[in-house]
């Protein structure tokens, strides 16, 4: 069997806010297609390294390697181009334009119309109009909140509006969706729901990299684990032995027990 | 007005509805005519308020960018119909040509306005924009030595009217029996303007372009996230709203012939700004209704304020123009208590009620 190839690989990451070191060296390598989970106690730094990645803060140090290619000083919106979607910890959506806009915007980076297209309205733009519509109304079915197409995005009911972040970020035809805690605020059905969406979003060839506090939904559907803790790796590697390393554990508990993962 | 043009649903009554609006507004000038020549000139102005109103909605209403100097636009594009095409540098070229560049140069100093502002939003950006507007009001006062360009606060007189060869639309001419006078014929040109500036408008909204300021406009980082250029898209706003002020200047400049510094202060901003937020922010057709009413309020204020007084108290008590704006700003505040999204606000929520019934 031939080693599975890496997605991104991020070699001596480093950010400084001040005299603090949020993130500090962290290496770690995402391999295509798997879901890689990102964990760590409040603060480790899981929120800053996606920030870093997706370029809304600029790294001090190290680099990111994606798809084969460096990944170094971009904009937020050309690393989307490049294929890195995300969501947020705190739901950002277009919170006053409808669920299917807020899909539909996703598709912006995909498309070309510009001001004469739109204007003139010719029958390339509006081609491309339909296709926009018609992939976003798909998108939501596929995360099911279809049925709420027309309604604004902040009356959305919160597991929907979760949902909804997700069809917007897979609208921009992503290679690596990073999602910044998704179960949050959850309960255990929509949870659940959400457990089998990000399997089908594997399944359909999008890798994922998931922060997230739940500790039963990483153990139960990620690959592989990072753990940070103040700005450092700590371990790396399949779940089930991350689960059971010493530092994780004293880092989580403060103490030498075993992630008690079946009751929590 | 769904009802009566939405031709997919009925097409019957919709066509009948266009048809009637239509003969409405072909007959309105003589109408007014009628009454006095004054109001078609009022009108005209309101119209011309509408194309401005129009732009700036694409700034503030579509992108949320908050510009208290958007007059600017509309004074550049007025100066350069008025300096091309008077005897203050003695060229006269005809208003087919001016117009583009007027909208040309608006929409270099739209950039211009755009580029140092690009990482302010809200209160800030309002600041800014406010001082952008008032330095080009102040250049165009005193660019006047050690090189006369602007002719200082005198302004420019005897600006060319648009002229197609021997047709001048400022005078008064009989047409097939109809006595068309220059305003009247103003009226039909402006209103052509205005339909192409409200059809681009709302093919502007309803585009890839439209939505990606709105994704802005709600809120940057996401927009930013999901792969919007944002500063691209924030300068082709000002850009776009900057365009409509210049050709809107250059009318302005034609049809009354006469322009200075003095018509371009910081309050024609906040009217203009005043109207779009009155009429519905964001909704093409409030922000013409919000036009429309701004514009005529305060005339037929001008003109009822002193003969009531007189019928009430048998004397003018105050001085009808103070009166005059003392009521209009009680009707702004009136109507932003009772209706805070505008009078029109955007369809998006009566949609959302439609989609919550089903």
């Amino acid at each position: 069997m031939s080693e599975p190839l890496s997605l991104l690989t991020a070699t001596g990451v480093a950010k400084r806010f001040g005299g603090v070191h949020a993130l500090a060296d962290v290496d770690f390598t995402i391999r295509q297609g798997e879901i890689y989970g990102l964990i760590g106690p409040n603060g480790a730094g899981k929120t800053t390294l996606f920030n870093v990645l997706t370029g809304i803060y600029a790294r001090d140090e190290g680099e990111f390697l994606f798809d084969g290619e460096p990944l170094n000083d971009l904009k937020p919106n050309e690393v989307a181009a490049r294929g890195i979607a995300r969501t947020f910890q705190n739901i950002r959506l277009f919170a006053n334009l409808s669920a299917l806009e807020n899909v539909m915007i996703g598709r912006h980076v995909r498309t070309h119309a510009g001001v004469f297209g739109a204007i003139a309205r010719n029958a390339r733009t509006r081609a491309e109009e339909k296709a926009i519509a018609r992939r976003a109304y798909e998108l939501l079915e596929y995360v099911g909140v279809s049925e709420r197409a027309n309604h604004l995005a902040r009356h959305l009911p919160y597991g929907f509006q979760r949902r909804l972040e997700i069809a917007r970020a897979l609208a921009t035809d992503p290679k690596l969706l990073a999602l910044d805690e998704p179960a949050a605020g959850m309960n255990a059905t929509e949870t659940a729901t959400l457990a089998s969406l990000l399997h089908d979003i594997r399944r359909d060839g999008t890798t994922i990299l998931l922060i997230e506090h739940d500790m039963k939904l990483v153990m139960g559907i990620c690959d592989r684990v990072l753990v940070l803790d103040y700005g450092r790796k700590i371990a790396e590697g399949p779940a089930a032995e991350v689960r059971r390393n010493p530092a994780v554990i004293a880092a989580y508990l403060g103490g030498d027990i075993e992630l008690d993962v079946e009751h929590g | 007005m769904r009802l009566l043009f939405d031709r997919s649903k009925n097409p019957r009554i919709a066509w009948v509805g266009i048809a009637l609006m239509t003969l409405a507004l072909l007959a309105l000038p003589f109408a007014l005519a009628s009454v006095g020549t004054a109001w078609v000139r009022i009108t005209n102005l309101a119209i011309l308020y509408c194309f401005l109103a129009l732009g700036l909605n694409i700034v503030v209403g579509f992108a949320g960018l908050l510009d208290l100097g958007y007059i600017a636009f509309y004074a550049v594009g007025a100066y350069v119909y008025a300096l091309l095409a008077s005897p203050h540098f003695n060229l006269h070229l005809p208003f087919w040509i001016i117009l583009p560049i007027g909208a040309a140069v608006a929409c270099l100093f739209g950039v211009l306005l755009g580029t140092p502002t690009l990482k302010l939003r809200g209160d800030y950006l309002a600041i800014v924009t406010l001082g952008f507007g008032e330095i080009v009001r102040i250049f165009l006062n005193n660019l006047s030595q050690p090189v006369n360009i602007t002719n200082g606060p005198q302004g420019v007189y005897m600006i060319d009217p648009f002229r197609i060869g021997s047709f001048s639309f400022a005078q008064r001419q009989t047409i097939g029996g109809l006595d068309f006078s220059g305003p009247v014929k103003y009226y039909y040109l402006l209103l052509a303007a205005l339909l192409i500036a409200i059809m681009v408008n709302l093919r502007l909204q309803d585009s890839r372009i439209g939505r990606a300021w709105e994704a802005i406009r709600e809120d940057e980082i996401a927009a930013r996230a999901m792969g919007i250029n944002t500063r691209n898209m924030k300068l082709l706003a000002f850009a776009m709203g900057a365009s409509f002020g210049g050709i809107a200047g250059g009318m302005f400049s034609a049809i009354q012939g006469f322009i200075s510094p003095e018509s371009f202060i910081l309050v024609e901003s906040v009217m203009v700004l005043s109207m779009v937020v009155l009429g519905g922010m964001g909704n093409v057709f409030g922000v013409v209704l919000g036009a429309l009413l701004l514009s005529f309020i305060p005339e037929v204020l001008r003109y009822t304020v002193g003969p009531v007084q007189q019928a009430v108290f048998g004397r003018t008590l105050i001085d009808p123009e103070v009166t005059r704006m003392l009521l209009f700003g009680f009707a702004l505040v009136l109507m932003m208590l009772f209706r805070p999204a505008g009078i029109w606000p955007s369809a998006l929520r009566k949609r959302e009620l439609e989609a919550g019934r089903t």
